[in-house]
């Protein structure tokens, strides 16, 4: 897993509630072995119109986001199915960091075993995080992990929580098996407690 | 006996045994009784190849394809994309060398995993499963902790039988009353889901109590469970009772003798204790309950069939109004426009939420003596083999053959799609699955949500249609 840390970008605003991972990967991309480039799917169905081409008013295709680590997002972030190719997508189309105040919670867990920092902050920041965007979409948003703060120069902070292991899996870059596998007499012991 | 005194929820007395270990930042490794997988598990087995890891208890997973397979016959080969062919071919060869039992595609108990699984006896009471699949819930329907998970997790439970959770909040949802005329577990959930949001209950596993679930039959909690997850629920399950007891009773897969006399001493004490203490409890009443329908892309744009497209000035903000707007222009409909007022162009009466028997002995009352109106598209695709070999016992197939239907082979089809039965772009689908989001059924799919029954009406009509003015 890619190692996180710190992170200074411009965010990518999806002003939108309920943000499903249907939208985010569709379905018919899900037979493809991880190796491909899912970013070349992120979004593809609201991205383009039924002639595939771009839609201006996306805010993935409009140039001043081209950069964009971060999303920004409503209630409800990555609800519905399971599929990791959605946290694929986005860590593949070069994103980091998903601000929303709330997460479906598979794509959340999801996120965190890919190197992709999903930040829950409440409906009021979130909603500053918005218009200071639409007020400035070059604003840069710089994020720490170590310090677990959200800094925009001196017109927004913001602290967010992340459980310890998961935090250190993220800036060491370590995933969640190999540290499990180590726990594996203990398994063996409760199986056998379980059988007695 | 454990000397705890304090009255615990059956969350907590299904979570509790299962925790092998508790890290310090309040993860728990939770001990895995079932794991399911599916034709979408490759990327896993993946992961686990990649470090060349076995199987750790292959005997309490189970595999049968149900994502990638035609639906028209049993032979792969008319799946044509050769990528998700290979889908279906590689769980086949994953589950053989992991030895995993499997069902194959010309196994007669083939089926969705949420439909076999229950019906061979594989989901029992007070067991933790997990699937690499969201619906995963459905499960819960047996007084069991079940819940979707990814494909990372499913090659860590593969490797370790254990899976690392957050203890989530618990939500009580009582319903009391009887239902009323046409109203069925699909549009108890949808009217659930319409009240609490589908982020209503992120974070929580759902308790589902009260006299209307406890009168359900295990096919009908096993559609109110489903759905669990569309209103952001991690799990959804119902204490287990006689119904659950006489669904198991001698079930391929069910303890049997005294292993089914052992299995029923603890499975009487999985109920909520009296006084047990719920995160939130929610109050519905059945007879408030009416046939529902999707009009949105969020299964919480859910309203009473009687209803009308809501207008976007009544939205409480400017978001929720654009968001409206959005979703009417995706959906191609107009604001106050009566429901009963939508046409449509395909029926699909099938998938883990609604393809069970009750379901389409439910569609086929409907359906019996009328036909499919023209220009309409209608499907029905049975949950298992034994579904489809059940109904076709009943005559149900000829029913909706002659009513003309297409009576196709089980699997997940053109709930999602992936195996190519898609709803063409721009068309509309009256559909008994479970999420109508944008391009869920294919590229530029309309989808709207309901139960077998108001599918079946909207099949004969050839628009959304209130199904109590036709029984």
């Amino acid at each position: 897993m890619e190692k996180f840390q710190t992170l200074h970008s411009v965010m990518l605003p999806l002003d939108m509630a309920n943000i499903d991972t249907d939208q985010i990967l569709p379905a018919r991309f899900l037979q493809k072995p991880r190796a491909n480039d899912f970013g070349a799917y992120l979004f593809t169905d609201v991205r383009h119109d039924g002639k595939g081409q771009r839609r201006p008013e996306f805010v993935l295709n409009q140039p001043q986001f081209a950069k964009a680590r971060i999303m920004l997002a409503r209630d409800n972030f990555g609800c519905g199915s399971s599929r990791e190719h959605a946290v694929w997508a986005i860590f593949d189309g070069q994103f980091r960091v998903v601000i929303a105040p709330s997460f479906g919670d598979i794509f959340f867990n999801n996120a965190l075993k890919n190197g992709l920092l999903p930040i829950r902050l409440n409906p009021a920041q979130i909603q500053q995080l918005f218009e200071l965007v639409q007020h400035d979409p070059q604003t840069v948003c710089q994020i720490d992990l170590v310090q677990q703060m959200i800094l925009i120069g001196t017109v927004f902070s913001a602290t967010f929580e992340i459980n310890a292991f998961s935090k250190h899996c993220l800036l060491e870059g370590l995933d969640e098996l190999g540290y499990t596998l180590k726990l594996l007499p203990q398994i063996e012991a409760f199986e056998k407690s379980r059988s007695l | 006996m454990p000397e705890t005194q304090r009255p615990i929820t059956l969350f907590e007395k299904i979570w509790n045994p299962h925790v092998v270990m508790a890290r310090d930042d309040g993860a728990c490794l939770l001990y895995v009784d079932r794991h399911l997988v599916q034709d979408g598990s490759a990327p896993a087995f993946e992961m686990l190849h990649q470090r060349q890891l076995k199987t750790r208890a292959p005997d309490k997973a189970f595999g049968t394809p149900d994502h990638y397979i035609p639906t028209l016959g049993r032979d792969l080969n008319t799946v044509s994309d050769p990528e998700k062919r290979a889908m279906a071919q590689a769980l086949e060869y994953d589950c053989t060398r992991h030895h995993i039992p499997f069902f194959g595609l010309q196994d007669a108990r083939q089926g969705i995993v949420h439909v076999i699984a229950p019906e061979q006896g594989l989901s029992q009471p007070g067991t933790v499963i997990v699937c690499g699949d969201s619906h995963t819930a459905t499960h819960g329907a047996f007084g069991a902790l079940a819940f979707g998970i990814g494909a990372s997790e499913v090659a860590h439970v593969l490797a370790t039988q254990t899976v690392w959770q957050q203890k989530p909040k618990t939500l009580r949802i009582d319903i009391e009353g009887p239902l009323g005329k046409g109203v069925t577990a699909k549009d108890i959930i949808l009217a659930i889901i319409g009240h609490i949001g589908a982020a209503g209950a992120v974070g929580y596993v759902i308790e589902y109590t009260g006299e209307t679930i406890r009168n359900l039959s295990m096919s009908e909690r096993m559609t109110v469970c489903n759905m669990s997850i569309e209103a952001g629920g991690r799990a959804g399950m119902i204490a287990p009772d006689e119904t659950t007891f006489q669904w198991l009773k001698d079930k391929p897969f069910a303890p049997s003798g005294a292993s089914w006399d052992k299995a029923m001493a603890h499975w009487l004490g999985l109920f909520s204790d009296p006084g047990a203490v719920y995160d939130r409890v929610i109050h519905m009443r059945a007879e408030d309950i009416s046939p529902m329908v999707t009009w949105g892309n969020s299964p919480e744009d859910v309203l009473p069939i009687t209803g009308h497209v809501p207008q976007p000035c009544d939205a409480i903000t400017a978001v929720k109004r654009q968001a409206l707007e959005k979703t009417q222009a995706y959906m191609n409909l107009t604001a106050g426009q009566k429901l009963t007022d939508i046409q449509i162009d395909h029926v699909f009466i099938g998938s883990c939420t609604n393809g069970r028997i009750e379901d389409l002995r439910s569609a086929a009352t409907v359906v019996k003596n009328r036909h499919v109106a023209k220009g309409v598209q209608a499907w029905v695709v049975p949950g298992s083999g034994p579904v489809k070999k059940q109904a076709e016992i009943e005559g149900l197939d000829q029913i909706f053959i002659a009513a003309g239907f297409q009576w196709r082979e089980p699997g997940c089809s053109m709930c999602l799609g992936t195996n190519g039965d898609q709803v063409p772009s721009g068309q509309r689908c009256a559909s008994t699955s479970n999420r109508n989001f944008v391009g869920r059924q294919g590229p530029g799919s309309r989808t709207h949500l309901m139960s077998p029954a108001m599918a079946a009406a909207a099949a004969v009509t050839g628009r959304l249609t209130d199904v109590r003015e036709l029984i």
